[in-house]
């Protein structure tokens, strides 16, 4: 144990405390008066508001029908989607009417939430005051398993990100996406749209074919580090495996839940694998995982670590510090208690104030109203998550943009 | 020059060796290969001798992932008279129940039966581990209690087993591993837990086994620390089936014990699960309450490997927020990741806290109270 | 501080350890590659018998995959959690430092590439005089 003794804690005499932050009397004025005296008077219990000026940094602008990629396709690739009778890449892991797929009052009369700027303007990028946001494309094409035809629609659908969204409004940003089922077509992909500056990221799926330390995927980290690229990983499987470590299970809710698991588990591989040894540079955000369960895995692998250094002996550094220099969470969702008193004392278990990216998660259904923020932040916690932590991440946000097109 | 120091480190607590404490997850071995052979029909020791075990993946000798430890066990634990560690009941009494003075010790026996493509083969060898249980073990020492292991991919053979073995006080749980063929709530698990209900028995599911699924949601991971690190992640997901399957639901007075995965993740996935049941409630009707309260209800949870952060508070908070009342004492005896009484929970703990957490939740949950 | 005779040289040969309790202390003396050098037999982590351990060498790696394994026989896994503790100094490996330059803040000693963990073993003062390895408690 560390040697600073800290706080003593909540009053330890046997009672049994109802669970999980649930509203338990004792507990709430423990851990609220410790939180007092950390508070400035400005500061209460009310919701948090956003400032102006920072960075949104996951959106999902949607790709209406794959029909809406066929300008962005060679005329192979526009004959086989028409003729074979292809009709759209529609994930699992986002049933077009679920309801964490869109928030209600993001939900279009018509069309796929998500699919209208004007909306997201209004809704999003206007209504929060961002400088900068982050758009990330989820859309199937990860789950289709020839290379050749990943490679043509990941093509298409970061031309169809810039022309139809990304010139449109200066405020956005982009993510490539990248046919994983080729690691040279990644490679090549990532080269390509990275000449246009607009493009800060690129993005992968937290549930695919191999865990994302396997040194298979290095090129693809070269790649990004050798660019000033954050490399993303978000929510979402290709279901070229169980969506789960425990196999298929029944339910999209099992699926959701599960995907904390699988940003746990991809955590230790990118760390054990040693990836920030060889890309000391590269930052990895992790994109609607949840960050709650931080501290308590961090707790276990630094533990066993300890126990089997020699099998990995690269991981030259305590887990928690390279999560430290190399990897953030976007804010939602935020997997809390209801009680916004222990989340501040989670804050504290994660002992670092940089580890937090502002999002909305747009148009996806995390929070209602303008309760972007968790109550009771302080203002410089606000300002660390909106506007300097993504921009220590995101080096290329303020790079000179000219229009250029992407070749 | 003599130095010792142990930097930055507090003084652990020395539990007074004298007080009694539960152990719950204790693995006795055996000591030969044709140990079983005694409680196992003829026709099967042939069958073993020809065709061995097919478990769910590749290899028939050792695991896929390399231990860390010889028999990932303890390297001081081989008993004097040969065997593997844990498969002597006297050293294990010398060396460990006497010493920490054990009052109720748990056994979890593994490398059993259980995982095994062969169902029949799988049914046979859980009613021999059973029998062994007893004779070379509970009935020796009154201290320690069986697990009843069960054929876990055979619904209706391990129901079977369960109520062959039901009342007899030699058994106080039945056994399970947290990765099976499918996530732990599915419909062809349900026998087991009715019967297991039904026979008043909570179910100790042991982090471990394999289901022929690849052990993350994204492929097979290198390297041996990240199954260990993943057996937390496991069992999150397997317990998030069943709670989302509603097996609670459908069985009101079943008990769980988590075993050997940690209990730090308990809050943030209940946190993850009353969220995203709040949203997605429709899909599942069956699901009557918030996740967290039925995590709360029905599930208990072994300290082995104790979570270790840096600052004591933290661990104190987390124990807050998972209930003192829920933690049941374990030390993974004789294995490597093993937890000494002596040393495992720091100081500032009240002693009615100390108490529930090394025997009284224990021997309330298990009915020795 | 006494001076303990523990055996003649030859009873211990390289590659060898000896086991002995000295005024109620359990230690173990290690002859590695013709030097002597002794530890407390109790792992400062919780407490395991630690010289009953096995010897390896110290893996290090400069790149993910490349190994430097040197040191053969000089480092002692302990018999519980199998961390690894250096024979000569009782140090212990499980905080190791990167080994390239890099600007972030670790405790280094000059002229060492391994940043020390921070358990150390008690380690012990042996010597060898007139053929025989003298422990000084």
């Amino acid at each position: 144990m560390g040697a600073d003794s800290g706080s003593q804690g909540p009053p330890m005499d046997g009672a049994a405390r109802a669970p999980y932050g649930i509203g338990v009397e004792v507990l709430r004025t423990e851990v609220n008066r410790r939180h007092a005296q950390e508070q400035t008077p400005e500061e209460t219990n009310v919701m948090t508001s956003p400032i102006a000026g920072g960075v949104d940094c996951d959106l999902h602008p949607a790709v209406p029908h794959l029909t809406s990629l066929l300008p962005y396709l060679n005329d192979y690739w526009r004959d086989q989607v028409t003729t074979r009778g292809m009709t759209d890449l529609v994930s699992q892991s986002y049933p077009l009417n679920s309801p964490i797929t869109s928030r209600p009052d993001w939900r279009p009369a018509a069309g796929k939430p998500g699919s209208s700027l004007e909306d997201m303007k209004t809704q999003a990028l206007d209504r929060f005051g961002v400088s900068y946001a982050i758009c990330n494309p989820l859309y199937g094409v990860q789950m289709v398993f020839s290379e050749d035809m990943a490679d043509a629609f990941c093509r298409a659908l970061n031309d169809w990100l810039v022309k139809e969204w990304l010139d449109k409004d200066q405020r956005l940003r982009g993510s490539i996406v990248i046919p994983v089922q080729s690691i040279e077509k990644s490679v090549a992909e990532i080269e390509r749209c990275a000449k246009d500056k607009r493009f800060v990221q690129v993005l992968m799926l937290v549930m695919g074919d191999m865990p994302l330390g396997k040194r298979a995927y290095w090129p693809i980290y070269a790649a990004a580090e050798r660019l000033g690229l954050a490399v993303g990983i978000h929510a979402g499987s290709n279901y070229h495996n169980p969506p789960t470590s425990v196999g298929w299970g029944s339910y999209h809710i099992e699926d959701y839940v599960a995907q904390a698991q699988a940003f746990q588990t991809q955590l230790t591989s990118l760390i054990v694998e040693g990836v920030f040894a060889r890309h000391p540079k590269l930052k990895m955000v992790m994109l609607e995982s949840g960050f709650t369960w931080l501290p308590s895995y961090l707790w276990r692998l630094h533990k066993f670590w300890r126990g089997v250094r020699m099998e990995t002996p690269w991981v030259d550094r305590a887990p928690v510090e390279i999560v430290r220099s190399n990897i953030r969470f976007s804010l939602q969702p935020i997997d809390a208690p209801p009680d916004p008193a222990t989340l501040n004392r989670l804050f504290d278990h994660m002992q670092s104030d940089e580890l937090l990216l502002f999002s909305t998660d747009y148009p996806h259904w995390q929070f209602d109203d303008d309760a972007v923020l968790p109550e009771g932040m302080s203002s410089d916690l606000v300002r660390k998550i909106m506007i300097d932590n993504p921009h220590a991440t995101y080096s290329r946000l303020k790079s000179a943009v000219t229009q250029e097109t992407t070749p | 020059m003599n130095v010792q120091f142990r930097a930055g480190a507090e003084p652990a607590s020395t539990v007074a060796v004298k007080s009694a404490i539960a152990d719950c997850d204790i693995h006795p071995a055996r000591a030969t290969a044709t140990e079983l052979y005694p409680y196992l029909a003829k026709r099967w020791h042939e069958h073993l001798e020809t065709y061995g075990k097919h478990p769910y993946q590749g290899m028939m000798e050792g695991p896929p992932y390399p231990k860390a430890q010889p028999n990932a066990s303890r390297r001081d634990a081989w008993p004097p008279e040969g065997g593997p560690q844990g498969s002597s009941l006297s050293f294990m009494q010398k060396q460990h129940l006497d010493p920490n003075n054990v009052a109720l010790g748990i056994l979890c026996p593994l490398n059993t039966g259980q995982g095994l493509r062969n169902q029949d083969l799988s049914a046979a060898l859980a009613s021999a581990i059973n029998d062994w249980q007893i004779d070379k073990w509970t009935s020796q020492d009154s201290r320690l209690k069986g697990s009843v292991v069960v054929a876990n991919e055979d619904g209706p053979a391990a129901a079977a087993e369960i109520r062959r073995r039901a009342g007899d006080k030699n058994f106080v749980q039945v056994l399970l591993l947290s990765r099976n063929v499918e996530p732990l709530g599915q419909r062809r698990y349900w026998p087991i837990y009715e019967a297991a209900e039904e026979a008043g028995l909570p179910i100790g599911v042991h982090a471990f086994g394999f289901g022929g699924n690849p052990i993350t949601a994204s492929g097979w991971p290198s390297y041996y620390i990240e199954e260990m690190v993943g057996h937390s992640q496991c069992q999150q997901t397997a317990l998030a089936s069943i709670v989302l399957e509603g097996v609670f639901e459908r069985h009101p007075k079943l008990k769980m014990v988590m075993i050997e995965a940690g209990f730090g993740w308990a809050p943030s996935l209940s946190w993850r699960l009353d969220k995203s049941w709040q949203r997605l409630r429709g899909e599942v009707p069956h699901v009557k309450r918030p996740p967290s309260e039925t995590i709360r209800d029905h599930i208990f949870w072994t300290t082995q490997p104790m979570e270790d952060p840096e600052r004591r508070d933290h661990l104190f908070e987390v124990i807050e927020w998972v209930g003192w009342d829920k933690l049941l004492f374990a030390t993974d005896y004789p294995h490597w990741e093993y937890d000494d009484p002596s040393r495992v929970l720091p100081a500032g703990v009240s002693d009615a806290n100390r108490e529930a957490f090394y025997l009284d939740n224990a021997r309330k949950l298990y009915g020795l109270a | 501080m006494t001076r303990h005779v523990i055996a003649p040289v030859e009873e211990l040969p390289p590659g060898t350890r000896k086991f002995l309790t000295i005024d109620e202390r359990p230690i173990a003396v290690f002859n590695i590659k013709g030097e002597f050098f002794g530890l407390l037999n109790r792992c400062p982590h919780q407490g395991a018998a630690l010289c009953e351990g096995p010897l390896i060498g110290l893996a290090q790696s400069s790149d993910p995959g490349e190994i430097e394994y040197t040191r053969l026989g000089e480092i002692i896994r302990c018999p519980w959690h199998g961390w690894e503790f250096d024979i000569r100094t009782g140090q212990s490996y499980c905080d190791p430092k990167r080994f390239r330059a890099r600007a972030y803040p670790v405790n280094v000693e000059p002229g060492a590439s391994v940043v020390k963990g921070p358990y150390v073993a008690e380690t012990l003062a042996v010597s060898v005089e007139s053929d025989y390895v003298v422990v000084d408690l």
